[in-house]
């Protein structure tokens, strides 16, 4: 399009420009979180995530080995070892000193005089080798100052603490069994619920069709926050009181117009001649829809689940009203997080761990069924 | 006993029963109460085939019934009582809505609310019109469209988690972690702010969050209907000699000015329901107060349920206009 004037488009750079910048912009607070979650409390606390990806500048305070592993070599005595085994095996030193306050005295790899004399060579890698003609004294090893550079270092320790440790407060395993609990049935019920409202309501002919399609279309927008205490007296009275039934026939309640809806208007373009010449050749209703209607709709069902599912799955308000009971056992994730935000609200590295650990399974399944997501989307709204 | 195999055994529960009341009724309906075959084998087929829809709607009807439509008007006579210590109500007329209308904090959250309602719409269509119009134009496009559109796809509390790290302030001298402040303070502010409680524009720190998520609702549905565009239009207007954003806000805008109101009017109601994302980041102290979240305090922190309905009820009226123009809008598309 950009050609058919002849030239192409001035603005070209500026808009691969700006799209990054909008890229960027969009997933830099995902990101932070995500790498957040990989680093210990106490490098969180340091420094912000995004030096994370880079290697950091720390100063050493490092000792050399005792004057007694000295040995003897052409007349000359020598230390050799190396500084950084152990603690720090892949760091990188950048300048070292011999006290605190002249860190950049010597640059790495050159040789330098210790106070007591003697000729001292230090690696970047940590490798030393200290020569003096006279015996070295002491009990302890010399001490030696660097600054040194330390590549990225990342843990799945808190991962392990968040899903396996079985801590009350921090663990979001039951939270976790909790969600999916709640979010499978409330995804496959009014599916099924809605697959055969809206075969009816697109297909069969009967007296208030036209009405009842208004009705749903009306409930789209009712806020479901009318529903919460009509609703939570209701089920306190009938026995179902707080709990997993009480969820599912809410979610279930409160997900249908939308896919009454979607679904009808993808049945209703489905091809009028199948229909008509199953019909003819004999086969009843229920077997319409079972062989060649729901098979037919595999996508606007598919877009209706994903949609169900994130809903189910991110919901917060729902469950906190109709599932979780003062004993907290049947929590879901979200709600634990929020708890979590509140007694754990500056333990970085736990709230976004169990934050990702909730947030990882919808994104999953983002990525994976994106297509149907947005056929979702577009036959819903655009009209 | 194991939360997996509870788990299991609870949907297979669930779900089983929802098949099984489907194939059921058809069963009877086909086999006791009008079989198909016998002396009024016409007349059966007949009754049965007005019987069906019913049948296949039985449960939609049931639970849209008991679960919004029942609500709805048990909630306007909540509004209108008192509830009695004892239990039981008595007739309050509309002292609930007149208690409402003296508690500053309603009006705080009628305030944000309005607040929330023209910022975010507009934001979050421009941004996502904007999307979608640079992302139409080149070749990793599809992939800047997946990443701009992923906020969709995480819950409003998980993105609560996430913006407050982005809006986390450590003491002045320290070194910043969260990214707002560090900005802030390379580009030369003087102590760390903490975003959240600075009245009035921490609404707007709350909102960006919401921006974010719709974002790439909006650029999605923009993005299809900016392909759908006849490109003889832009294509005159080439010729013409327009300009590419004379292109843009001459010729295409206006094009898709249906598609715009749709995505507007979405967000608008998802707007007017916004709980989580305050309930989580701020609770609704400093001033950040909405509706959904005073009527969660009133109805579960106060136990006021008549004042909690009352509020329930004005979130309804604002939704009513949209309520109506979308029943009025499917009507004529079905004639």
């Amino acid at each position: 399009m950009d050609n058919i004037a002849g030239k192409k488009s001035a603005l070209s750079w500026a808009v691969h420009l700006s799209v990054l910048v909008l890229v960027v912009l969009w997933l830099l607070p995902t990101a932070g979180l995500f790498i957040s979650s990989f680093r210990t409390a106490d490098q969180i606390a340091a420094t912000g995530w995004w030096k994370a990806l880079f290697a950091s500048e720390q100063n050493l305070a490092l000792r050399t080995g005792a004057p007694d592993s000295a040995r003897q070599a052409g007349g000359l005595y020598v230390i050799e070892g190396n500084l950084l085994e152990g603690e720090n095996p892949d760091a990188r030193i950048a300048t070292w000193g011999t006290t605190p306050r002249q860190l950049d005295e010597f640059k790495a790899g050159e040789t330098g005089t210790t106070r007591d004399g003697a000729s001292l060579t230090l690696k970047a890698d940590g490798s030393y080798r200290m020569e003096s003609p006279s015996p070295f004294e002491g009990k302890r090893g010399e001490r030696l100052f660097a600054v040194a550079k330390l590549p990225p270092k990342f843990t799945l320790a808190n991962y392990a603490r968040v899903l396996f440790s079985g801590n009350a407060t921090d663990s979001m395993a039951k939270a976790f069994f909790n969600t999916l609990t709640v979010t499978i049935p409330a995804t496959i019920i009014p599916i099924l619920i809605a697959a055969y409202a809206a075969y009816a309501l697109a297909w069969m002919n009967f007296p208030g069709r036209a009405l009842l399609i208004a009705v749903v279309v009306a409930l789209l927008v009712v806020p479901l926050q009318l529903a919460l205490i009509p609703l939570l007296k209701l089920h306190l009275a009938i026995g179902i009181g707080k709990g997993y039934l009480g969820v599912w026939l809410a979610h279930t309640g409160f997900g249908l117009p939308m896919a009454i809806y979607l679904l009808r208007n993808y049945m209703a373009g489905l091809p009028r001649d199948i229909i008509e010449n199953a019909r003819v050749d004999g086969a009843s209703e229920f077997e319409i829809f079972r062989k060649i209607i729901l098979p037919l709709s595999f996508p606007a069902l598919a877009s209706f689940a994903i949609f169900q599912f994130l809903w189910t799955w991110n919901d917060l308000l729902v469950a906190k009203v109709f599932l979780i009971d003062a004993t907290g056992k049947t929590t879901v994730m979200t709600a634990q997080i929020v708890e979590l935000m509140g007694t754990r609200g500056g333990n970085w590295e736990i709230l976004a761990t169990a934050a990702f650990v909730s947030i990882a399974v919808p994104l999953i399944v983002f990525f994976a069924m994106q297509k149907y997501l947005v056929r979702g989307l577009l036959a819903g709204s655009v009209k | 006993m194991n939360p997996a195999l509870q788990a299991v055994i609870t949907i297979a529960i669930g779900v089983g029963g929802c098949i099984g009341y489907f194939y059921l009724a058809n069963l009877i309906l086909d086999k006791v109460l009008c079989p198909a075959r016998g002396p009024n084998i016409g007349r059966n087929i007949n009754r049965a085939n007005m019987i069906r829809p019913w049948l296949f709607l039985f449960p939609a009807i049931f639970a849209l019934g008991l679960y919004l439509a029942y609500p709805v008007v048990e909630t306007i006579r909540l509004s209108l009582t008192h509830r009695l210590p004892g239990g039981g109500y008595e007739w309050a007329g509309l002292s609930n809505y007149r208690q409402m209308m003296h508690e500053p904090k309603f009006w705080e959250a009628m305030r944000n609310n309005m607040l929330w309602l023209i910022v975010v719409p507009a934001a979050a269509t421009a941004f996502g019109l904007l999307a979608a119009q640079l992302t139409d134009r080149i070749r990793w496009g599809s992939l800047a469209k997946s990443l701009i559109f992923m906020p969709m796809a995480i819950s409003f509390v998980g993105a609560a988690v996430i913006w407050k790290l982005v809006y986390d302030a450590r003491p002045a001298g320290s070194e910043q972690i969260g990214i707002l402040n560090a900005v802030y303070m390379a580009l030369g502010g003087d102590t760390p702010q903490q975003w959240l409680t600075v009245p009035f524009w921490n609404n707007f720190f709350l909102m960006i969050v919401l921006i974010w998520i719709q974002t790439g609702f909006a650029m999605v549905i923009l993005s299809a209907a900016l392909r759908g565009i006849p490109d003889e239009t832009v294509e005159a207007a080439i010729v013409d000699g327009a300009n590419p954003f004379q292109i843009f806000f001459r010729i295409k805008v206006p094009q898709i000015r249906n598609t715009i109101v749709v995505v507007w009017t979405t967000i608008t109601i998802l707007v007017l329901k916004i709980f989580d994302i305050v309930f989580a980041m701020t609770n609704g102290q400093w001033e950040t107060q909405v509706l959904a979240n005073y009527m969660y305090d009133k109805l579960f922190r106060a136990n006021d349920w008549g004042v909690g309905s009352a509020s329930a009820m004005v979130i309804m009226i604002l939704v009513l206009p949209i309520l109506v123009w979308n029943v009025r809008n499917a009507r004529r598309e079905m004639r």
